[in-house]
């Protein structure tokens, strides 16, 4: 029992990421019905941008100082996944918003290969792994024999309140209710005065300053970040917002925390788990998909002319 | 809206700009340099065949500089008159399909005699029959896994290539020598062993177990884990209840620097992680931290440090300029480096080209070779290994690698 709790620690820790970066995903597709291969890089290089701001511009004499040192490093992680996304969407994607399909979808493949060996050849020593710093205590306490890491409840409280801002904002602001419209009926939201262009940009942007939050999270946690630490954890998002409905928010975030408890149940209780979690992770996948073909919480998307 | 030529130009542009951009960035690895001495027309070439992307880098580019160091020194003392050598070096990615193409390249290209390399075991596994097929000559200062030489049958081992030679030590033996650390020097009772089922990391496991076995000690837990994964707080919370004193971990350093950090971060776990070669590398301690300290390694060969005749090596290597450190593999690359080039001379006689009779005389020369090397005696035994067999302990303190004891495995 104490294993099966501490195995459940572990997949929430895990599946908060996977969570926060599936949001990014399923906004996007839920706006433009562009599968956005690049976020996973989106969500590397704001975990560069971080590594960049803790060692090269914060003075010493504030770097250990977690107060200063963890809202400067998200603050820079932010702007950087934030303004890369923003000039990916403006360059590479706009030009190519009434062309077929597969163009932006092998355009977001180019993008993602772009920007991994941009930080390969141009970061300095960028084809390492780099060491990042723990900003947050590697210290642990236990819970009824269930050890648990001060980084890993800052991991969850962080992405959970990301998670509920998202919903709120998404539910009541001006904002919101224009990309709900976007969503829906864009020729229509067009035609009600909703600047269209402005609201992806906005979607971008929001997906990117979560990606960007996961991405210094998990430098945290993992004490270590390279160039393409954005591939695997991408494609682990991906498969989470499709188990739970591309195009639905709290879909994703279900989605993530389901796919980290897999992983880390299958470890424990699957003989050579460890390795397999993978293949356990896509068979669940592929029984909820033969279930519920649109996903946990999908709905029917309904085809566009 | 109907389009006009430019605007379908300027989307054509906007797609293929990316991919060619990444297309030229990849293709930057590939440096072809050499000494540049004397009047010497004819060419001969060296290849390597290693990691100098990804992970690995570190160690590929070590491995990389120091040939290319033996080649320079080579031509400055026109070792080989009337040629001049020069270094053709590919990168495998770590992968085995990578290494095979660099190795199809490699072997049709006419003036290549020799390739040093590769890192892994398992893109040697790969490599080694196309080499083998052109009658070209592999000699690698890394691969330990025990059936590139032994064959699949180690009861009664026979070699599978003839081109084949290592200036590295067995896996069988490094195993043993880590098991019986463990054992002896550290009293290790109870050991949880994680590995990466790459040829590499499995065999050193394997050996490891038995010889750690055989002494009395117990395996508790056998994990395996996907090379490339970063979370193993599952695998971790998993062995922890069954309190090993050790983890031996058979694998590479990205893994291993990720497994340490996280059993004494997170899962809060007193015990130190105990590797091979794969590991010791200066990017373990620096990327697993502070955790990284009390940490082992074993390594082959003696540390080039110690060794007056690599003191030599060294200086010349730091004198070169190279950017990167020689790594763990550098004195054993330069070795196998220069047992290529000690055999050119005879075997190039007074050929224009390089031909097939002429790689054949190579494989036949790099076999009776024998001189002192940076790391030591240079010379290989009947199936290709090397017949120095000394092995390092090395314990992580204050991030670095320091040598704690060297010896022979004695089965």
């Amino acid at each position: 029992m104490r294993q099966f709790v501490q195995q459940l620690v572990n997949g929430t820790v895990l599946g908060a990421t996977y969570g926060l970066i599936a949001l990014g995903y399923t906004m996007v597709y839920g706006i433009i019905q562009l599968i956005n291969f690049a976020h996973g890089e989106i969500f590397m290089v704001g975990a560069f941008g971080g590594l960049t701001v803790y060692r090269y511009w914060l003075p010493e004499a504030w770097a250990d100082n977690v107060w200063v040192a963890l809202p400067a490093v998200l603050v820079v992680a932010i702007a950087v996944s934030v303004g890369t996304a923003v000039l990916m969407e403006r360059l590479a994607y706009r030009p190519l918003r009434n062309a077929p399909r597969l163009a932006p979808l092998i355009t977001a493949i180019g993008v993602s290969i772009f920007l991994q060996e941009a930080v390969r050849l141009f970061y300095p020593d960028g084809k390492r792994q780099q060491p990042f710093p723990q900003l947050i205590s590697s210290g642990t306490f236990d819970v009824a024999g269930v050890t648990v890491a001060w980084v890993s409840v800052f991991v969850v409280v962080v992405a959970v309140a990301l998670m509920v801002a998202l919903q709120v904002f998404v539910k009541t602001t001006r904002t919101g209710k224009a990309m709900r419209a976007t969503s829906q009926d864009p020729e229509s939201a067009k035609l009600m005065g909703i600047d269209v262009d402005r609201v992806i940009v906005i979607t971008f942007v929001l997906g990117a300053a979560l990606a960007a939050v996961a991405g210094v999270m998990q430098g945290m946690r993992f004490a270590q970040i390279d160039f393409r630490i954005g591939f695997l954890s991408g494609l682990k998002a991906f498969t989470a917002a499709v188990l739970g409905g591309i195009g639905n928010l709290t879909g994703a975030v279900l989605g993530g925390f389901l796919l980290g408890i897999v992983e880390a149940m299958a470890t424990q209780y699957v003989p050579h788990g460890s390795s397999w979690k993978d293949v356990w992770a896509f068979v669940v996948l592929i029984a909820v998909l033969v279930i519920r073909p649109g996903g946990l919480l999908g709905e029917r998307v309904a085809v566009r002319a | 809206m109907p389009e006009t030529p430019r605007r379908q130009w300027r989307r054509s542009a906007v797609v293929l700009l990316p991919l060619l951009l990444a297309a030229a960035c990849g293709g930057g690895d590939e440096e072809e340099t050499g000494g540049g001495a004397g009047q010497a027309t004819k060419v001969v070439k060296i290849g390597v065949i290693a990691p100098l992307s990804g992970d690995l880098t570190a160690t590929g580019t070590g491995i990389r500089n120091s040939v290319d160091l033996a080649i320079r020194q080579a031509n400055e003392k026109n070792k080989v008159p009337g040629w001049r050598i020069e270094l053709a070096a590919e990168d495998d990615a770590a992968k085995p399909d990578v290494g095979a193409q660099a190795a199809a390249k490699l072997s049709s290209d006419a003036a290549v005699v020799g390739v040093v390399g590769t890192y892994n075991s398992s893109v040697a596994l790969q490599v080694a029959p196309v080499l083998d097929r052109a009658n070209v000559v592999q000699i690698s200062p890394a691969n330990t896994n025990d059936t590139l030489t032994r064959g699949q049958n180690p009861g009664s081992p026979t070699r599978p290539y003839k081109n084949y030679f290592r200036t590295a030590t067995l896996d069988s033996l490094q195993g043993g020598f880590a098991a019986d650390y463990a054992s002896n020097d550290l009293k290790s009772k109870n050991v949880a062993i994680i590995h990466d089922k790459k040829a590499y990391g499995q065999g050193l496991a394997d050996s490891f177990r038995a010889r750690f076995e055989k002494n009395g000690g117990k395996v508790v837990a056998t994990e395996t884990i996907n090379p490339g994964d970063k979370d193993f707080a599952a695998v971790l919370s998993k062995i922890k209840p069954l309190n090993p004193d050790l983890i031996f971990y058979g694998g590479e350093y990205p893994e291993a620097s990720l497994i340490s950090n996280q059993a004494k971060g997170p899962q809060a776990m007193r015990v130190p992680l105990m590797g091979g070669d794969g590991i010791v590398d200066a990017t373990y301690a620096k990327t697993a931290g502070a955790a990284a300290n009390g940490d082992y390694g074993t390594s082959v060969g003696a540390p080039p440090e110690s060794l007056d005749s690599a003191k030599q090596f060294i200086s010349d290597y730091k004198a070169a300029g190279f950017r990167d450190s020689y790594s763990a593999y550098g004195a054993l690359a330069y070795d196998a480096a220069n047992a290529i080039i000690n055999t050119l001379p005879t075997a190039l006689g007074s050929a224009t080209a390089v031909d097939d009779s002429v790689r054949r005389k190579v494989v036949e020369g790099v076999g009776k070779v024998d001189f002192g090397g940076a790391s030591g005696k240079v010379a290989f035994d009947n199936f290709g290994d090397t017949v120095t067999k000394s092995l390092t302990m090395y314990k992580v303190e204050a991030a670095e690698f320091k040598p704690v004891k060297t010896g022979e495995f004695k089965a």
